[in-house]
């Protein structure tokens, strides 16, 4: 076994330029599968941290995005009062009323418009969410026109660096915080306070209600009083997979471009290493044939030929699978289509992708291997001798 | 003559390879040829952009809405000759997959303002009549089965409520950029039926569309109609068709840029493939280059060999790609039709495509060529093997 492992991996190195065109070429399609895996992942790992399992949103019943929803201050103030929401210290609960409005903003890159999401937040809002804190300076004084700007958002919009100063609804808004939110969809938000933002685009009424349980189990109770209460009209969801919801069709997107792609460009490479192997097969009749008269059986030159085209599954798919994980760095900021606002997120690399681009690699070098490999042990021993 | 039938016999010496190498370029011209599609289909929008149409809309973001008196004073301005009130309705048809764009415009203006909307003189008057009519595109009506006089209700996500209304009319568009997948209301029922419902969103625009005189008039309109509500409650953004559409298309431009990106990595596939087995080839006949050059036959004609075998490659694995683009483009289209209602192989990406295969073919040749036109006689001639 250890003698028919190194015959493989030197025929291999024997043919350095064809074994790096073939693997090459595997490389690509694996890159190619990994990153689109990776950004799937990343996306819903963006939104999934997003919300908090412990939280529960309520908005307008039929919303499908934020900004969709409209709750009213009597029926927030319902919402507010059930016995499901924990209490704070202070013994009143702990809820926050907020309000989301998009704007346009420029970028800094290209001065290309697109929308922001900007979030009118409560007293509470910021001790709700344990997955943001306060990078730089302070949080918008209640009642001023005063701004917290997440990171993703301060690096990529004029005017929202720390201290800089925003125009829009007719009034002057000053960046006086930066947020730190991870890769989460909040750190591609701008925070201030509820009710001046309210006030600036003249509307009397909030967005959602966003309330710690007093328990996880307490959640049903709390959805079933909400969507029976006549008063209200309006739904209530946990908070993480009202987030994983709004995702569903940009994944569903980036999923069928990714699968569709990866197909095809896994059939080029798996006829790239047929072509390979069928030539090192063919050049390489002499030499099977001796073996085969040495008396190395059928099965051990099948497997010999299986191996290499395994090693060279292996080695694309790691080189692919390398430089797939140097996309980590680098973030994509794109508008999702449900929320309508700009959204960044990174790529993000799992053991569970790692070890499918590797998989995907082997497969398919088995594939391409396979034919080949099944002809060279047919090979006639006479003949192959007399080739030579 | 006698060449070209050379070249044509040495295709089939390797007839394994050599279809795998056709199959090989197909596949990846196939793949080129549908992601420069999707990027088109991205821009589907803007091409379909008329020069003597402008888009106003509240210049804080498009989810703001204008009041409705606004459409009187824009049409004031020097240069516009029609206006058209819409709202993006964004209403459901059963369930949130049913996904496709449905507006409420004032269907009089906006059917003048879009000529490449067409549909039946009969039909149009029908619509036009019934303020709960709707006017749907011919995909859209092929995709649920719908026609004239069935109901059809949709579910409003923004203006909450179900909204019962009747088909009137199916149109088609005048070429094939034209988006058929559209489902247009009047913009009255929406207004009236909001005056019982939630008065707050009562006579509100969502945006005003514009007809200018001339395409030259369009800066000029914008400037001015702008100017009139500057300082204002709701200040405007007014920009023409194209901008606008553009705006829409700028929002994704990291996936745009992956995917041009993506397509520069298929063409250099290509290339492995078919420069890998030209090698191979013109490795295994050096004997026969050799024989051939003491036969008296000049580097030129090694080359001419060469490419000639490496051209016809390429060229059929082009032809074969280029065939499977347009199956594989509709079968595609199917699957992204709510993302793109428009998804057609262009005449730009045909020419790409071949235009791809030439350069392949003659750089997958370009090497061996050299190589054979160096090879010394009587060592090749020695060499075994």
């Amino acid at each position: 076994m250890a003698s028919l492992f190194s015959y493989s991996l030197r025929n291999l190195l024997a043919r350095r330029l064809t074994t790096a065109l073939t693997a090459g070429g595997m490389a690509l399609v694996v890159f190619v599968f990994a990153a689109v895996l990776m950004l799937a992942e990343g996306l819903r790992s963006a939104l999934v941290q997003t919300g908090s399992p412990g939280n529960a949103v309520v908005l307008r019943k039929g919303s499908k995005s934020e900004i969709e929803s409209v709750l009213d201050r009597s029926q927030a103030a319902v919402a507010e009062s059930r016995p499901e929401i924990a209490r704070g210290p202070d013994g009143l609960p702990a809820a926050a009323r907020e309000t989301i409005v998009l704007i346009s903003l420029n970028k800094r890159s290209t001065g290309a418009v697109s929308n922001v999401t900007i979030r009118g937040i409560g007293p509470r809002s910021l001790e709700l969410r344990p997955q943001v804190r306060l990078a730089a300076g302070r949080m918008p004084r209640p009642g001023s026109l005063e701004i917290a700007a997440g990171q993703g958002v301060s690096r990529r919009f004029k005017g929202t660096a720390l201290g800089e100063k925003l125009r829009f609804a007719q009034r002057e808004w000053t960046v006086v915080g930066l947020l730190s939110a991870g890769n989460t969809a909040f750190d591609s938000e701008l925070w201030t306070d509820a009710d001046q933002l309210m006030d600036a685009f003249r509307r009397d009424v909030y967005t959602l209600l966003l309330a710690r349980l007093a328990s996880p189990a307490a959640f049903e109770s709390f959805r079933a009083a909400v969507d029976t209460d006549p008063r209200l009209q309006a739904e209530a969801k946990i908070e993480s997979v009202f987030y994983e919801e709004q995702s569903e069709m940009m994944a569903l997107f980036l999923r069928i471009m990714g699968i569709s792609l990866t197909a095809i460009f896994s059939l080029g490479a798996m006829i790239g290493a047929m072509i390979t192997m069928h030539a090192a097969v063919a050049n390489r009749t002499a030499e099977i044939g001796t073996l085969r008269a040495l008396g190395f059986q059928r099965r051990t030159i099948l497997r010999a030929f299986i191996l290499e085209a395994l090693l060279l599954g292996l080695l694309g798919g790691a080189a692919g699978l390398a430089a797939a994980s140097g996309l980590q760095f680098f973030t994509i900021s794109t508008v999702n289509f449900q929320t309508f606002s700009e959204l960044a997120f990174g790529f993000s690399l799992t053991p569970g992708i790692a070890a499918a681009s590797l998989g995907f690699g082997l497969l398919m070098g088995l594939l391409g291997g396979l034919i080949p490999a099944v002809r060279a042990s047919r090979v006639n021993i006479v003949d192959a001798l007399r080739a030579a | 003559m006698l060449t070209l039938r050379y070249i044509l016999r040495n295709l089939a010496r390797h007839k394994l390879r050599n279809a795998l190498t056709v199959i090989g370029v197909a596949v990846s011209v196939l793949a080129f040829g549908l992601l420069r599609t999707t990027v088109d289909a991205w821009y589907a929008g803007v091409a379909a952009s008329s020069s003597t149409r402008l888009v106003t809309r509240n210049a804080v973001s498009i989810i703001y809405t204008l009041p409705i008196s606004y459409g009187e004073r824009i049409r004031a301005v020097d240069g516009v000759t029609l206006v058209s009130a819409g709202n993006w309705f964004g209403g459901v048809y059963l369930d949130e997959k049913n996904f496709f764009p449905n507006f409420a415009v004032q269907a009089r203006p906006y059917l003048t303002l879009y000529p490449e909307i067409i549909l039946d003189q009969a039909q149009k008057e029908a619509f036009l009549r019934d303020r709960k009519g709707c006017l749907i595109g011919r995909k859209l009506a092929a995709r649920f089965g719908w026609k004239v006089g069935d109901p059809v209700t949709l579910r409003g996500t923004i203006y909450p409520g179900d909204w019962p209304m009747t088909v009137r009319a199916v149109y088609r568009g005048r070429d094939t950029g034209v988006d058929e997948t559209q489902f247009l209301f009047h913009w009255e029922y929406l207004n009236e039926s909001l005056r019982k419902t939630t008065p707050a969103l009562v006579d509100q625009a969502g945006f005003f569309l514009l007809g200018v005189r001339a395409p030259e008039l369009a800066a000029s309109a914008s400037r001015a109609v702008d100017a009139i509500f500057a300082n204002s409650l709701a200040e405007t953004l007014t920009e023409t068709e194209q901008a606008f559409q553009m705006g829409f298309v700028a929002m994704s431009e990291a996936i745009i840029t992956a995917i041009q990106l993506i397509s520069v990595l298929v063409i250099l596939i290509i290339l492995a493939v078919a420069a890998n087995t030209m090698a191979m080839t013109a490795r295994e006949r050096s004997r026969e280059f050799a024989a051939l050059k003491a036969l008296g036959f000049g580097p030129g004609y090694l080359a001419l060999l060469i490419f000639g075998e490496s051209l016809a490659l390429s060229i059929l694995g082009t032809g074969l790609g280029c065939g499977l683009t347009f199956p594989a483009a509709a079968a595609f289209g199917d699957a992204l039709g709510q993302y793109f209602p428009i998804f057609q192989v262009s005449g730009l990406t045909m020419a790409l495509q071949a235009g791809a295969a030439l350069v392949v073919g003659l750089t997958a040749g370009a090497f061996p060529a050299w190589r054979a036109g160096r090879v010394g006689v009587a060592e090749a001639l020695r060499r075994i093997g």
